[in-house]
């Protein structure tokens, strides 16, 4: 604590611009300056193919999935959280959408069932999330375990209902041929409908009540605890939030694919935290932006293409991204101290 | 609401128990409307016990306490601060990563109006607007309202923590430790501002273990000894040497408790 360096009334020196110093504080400018550098050297790096080839579109599709699943790891991670199981989760709901779907008409399955087994896969995935969120909110064990848990739960009851096999006929062609590859205005469907989540969220993040408390969980429960707003009640229904976007995931990849994949998708989890964080999320909680998360779910898609485009071998997208994270949570943590000391 | 003379805040006979340890035992507590109230007392004489049961936090195992004359029993802070009891934490209970405003609407925020509103859609405007007020009104200026608290002093801090209980109380704000963290300018800021607040007929009840300070700054002094109050004095004619031996028991003073609130074990 600082003694006697002021009164409460407190003068800040003003030679710089309020505006730039806020600018240079907020995290997303950074890493949007990443963001925007690797457009710009991939672009001077394989002048007419980066644009041409593997356009934007494609990268936003290739995004779309992971970023509908940033944004609610974004309001989980805010409240000093994890949530692991988002694979897994979206898995099982996507299994539970496709058993609904083989039984009722497969591949020509109309409709009414496509509705259902989108109702079915958000269901699926909500209550998944709730029961992780409410045993999170008991603070009994942590958000690490419980979701670590519902990993390995999540994905085991899914190779039970399929027997670890595929099912065919788990998506009807309607969905398919409309989420999956139909287009609006020239942008995918699957573009759009991720664009939608992430501004509903966004907003809700940054400009109500919902938002305000999910941040201040994130920077002192106890705090929040006092102000007489339920803590538990409010990580229920982040972690709820979470499962119903992972649920989303599972129809988008439904819609998509065409198949489970439940093999596929073990990895959700690390790519997904891994945006969440480069985009400034503070893994110890309290901070944090959805548009953060855009920027930090384009930076590991542009890295691949433009990696591809360049004839680097892909893999070191890996690497770079890795090195990239581990920098992140540094700089996080080192700002963190120098605020403490202050 | 209340005449003058009248205790606000008043504790009778409340024992606290945490298993064998008897915090409290028959503690007694009285606080008048527009009065600085230091509360006193050697490490584990009660005095936390004593304040959690006055602000809700705790529940009492017995005895009562009365607000404005009738008797309550919060359910809870949050239920203390319905009824215009506020407490300033020792550690200020401030989001740091939000910034002042967002700070002094915990959990009261302000919503928009209409269907925006309805959305939980927040009027940041209204309460930047109204938070300059509230700064103002203690002589506070924060240069940025939307920089997070943890960027700001230790003595800003402190103000938005006070701040957000002036704001809200109409009629006990309680303070732990309210100058422990600070400088000699700021304590002085601080302790100005607990004269202002009282002097609007909010009573202000003060834990503090700085005797030079709570004389200069209070009304009176309430002294907890073993869980029961042993003193109630009044500032102006106290010295320093009187309120430790009140503490400590060398000196003896005349307690006003009720006899029928001794025991005759003490704790541990």
């Amino acid at each position: 604590m600082t003694a006697g360096t002021g009164p409460l009334a407190d003068v800040t020196s003003d030679s710089v611009p309020q505006w730039l110093r806020r600018a240079a504080g907020v995290n997303e400018l950074w890493t949007f300056v990443i963001l925007v550098a690797l457009v710009v050297f991939f672009s001077i790096a394989a002048p007419d193919k980066f644009f041409t080839v593997f356009d934007l579109t494609q990268i936003a599709v290739n995004a779309a999935i992971y970023l509908v699943l940033g944004v609610g790891m974004t309001y989980v991670v805010i409240t000093a959280g994890i949530d692991l199981s988002i694979g897994s989760v979206l898995v099982l709901a996507a299994v539970a959408a496709a058993e609904y779907n083989i039984h009722h008409g497969g591949a020509t399955a109309g409709w009414a069932t496509v509705a259902v087994c989108v109702l079915i896969a958000l269901a699926v995935g909500t209550g998944w999330g709730a029961l992780q969120g409410a045993i999170v909110a008991t603070g009994k064990v942590p958000p690490l375990i419980v979701t670590l848990g519902g990993l390995g739960a999540a994905l085991g009851l899914a190779e039970l209902a399929t027997g670890g096999q595929d099912p065919a006929g788990a998506a009807a062609a309607d969905l398919q041929n409309s989420l999956g590859y139909g287009k609006v205005l020239g942008i995918p469907w699957l573009v759009v409908l991720a664009a939608v989540v992430t501004v509903a969220f966004g907003l809700v993040l940054g400009t109500t009540r919902f938002g305000t408390h999910t941040l201040a969980i994130g920077s002192n429960p106890a705090a929040v605890r006092r102000a007489g707003i339920g803590v538990g009640g409010h990580l229920v229904k982040v972690y709820a939030l979470m499962g119903l976007l992972a649920g989303l995931g599972a129809v988008m990849w439904l819609a998509s694919y065409g198949t489970t994949s439940i093999a596929g998708h073990s990895t959700d989890n690390l790519k997904v935290i891994t945006a969440v964080v480069l985009g400034g999320t503070s893994l110890f909680g309290g901070r944090g932006s959805v548009l953060g998360t855009v920027i930090g779910v384009f930076i590991p898609a542009v890295l691949n293409t433009g990696l591809i485009v360049i004839g680097v071998q892909q893999y070191w997208q890996d690497v770079a991204v890795g090195v990239v994270l581990v920098a992140a949570v540094y700089v996080d943590q080192l700002r963190r101290r120098a605020r403490e000391r202050s | 609401m209340v005449s003058p003379g009248e205790p606000l805040l008043e504790a009778r006979g409340v024992v606290k128990r945490f298993g064998h340890v008897r915090a409290l035992q028959g503690a007694d507590f009285t606080a008048h409307p527009g009065e600085v109230v230091a509360l006193i007392g050697d490490n584990g004489a009660g005095k936390s016990t004593l304040v959690n049961v006055l602000s809700g936090v705790l529940a009492p195992d017995g005895g009562e306490v009365l607000l404005a004359g009738a008797p309550v029993r919060f359910s809870g802070p949050q239920d203390a601060r319905r009824q215009g009891v506020e407490t300033v934490y020792q550690d200020l209970s401030l989001a740091p990563d939000l910034d002042a405003a967002a700070n002094l609407y915990l959990g009261r925020e302000l919503l928009r109006s209409g269907l925006l509103g309805r959305l939980g859609v927040l009027d940041r405007a209204a309460m930047r607007r109204e938070a300059v007020g509230a700064f103002a009104e203690l002589g506070v200026v924060l240069k940025d309202l939307t920089a997070p608290v943890a960027s700001l002093s230790g003595g800003q801090r402190q103000s938005v923590a006070v701040a957000r209980a002036v704001a809200f109380a109409n009629r006990v704000i309680f303070m732990d430790e309210p100058t422990a963290a600070l400088g000699v300018v700021q304590r002085a800021r601080v302790l100005e501002t607990v004269r202002r607040v009282a002097d609007r007929g909010i009573c202000v009840v003060l834990i503090s273990h700085n005797m030079p300070e709570v004389l200069s700054v209070s009304d009176r002094i309430e002294v907890l000894r073993l869980g029961r109050r042993v003193a109630s004095l009044t500032a102006a004619d106290t010295t320093i040497e009187e309120l430790v031996g009140a503490m400590t028991g060398s000196l003896d003073q005349p307690a006003d408790a009720p006899a029928s609130a001794w025991s005759p074990e003490e704790p541990r």
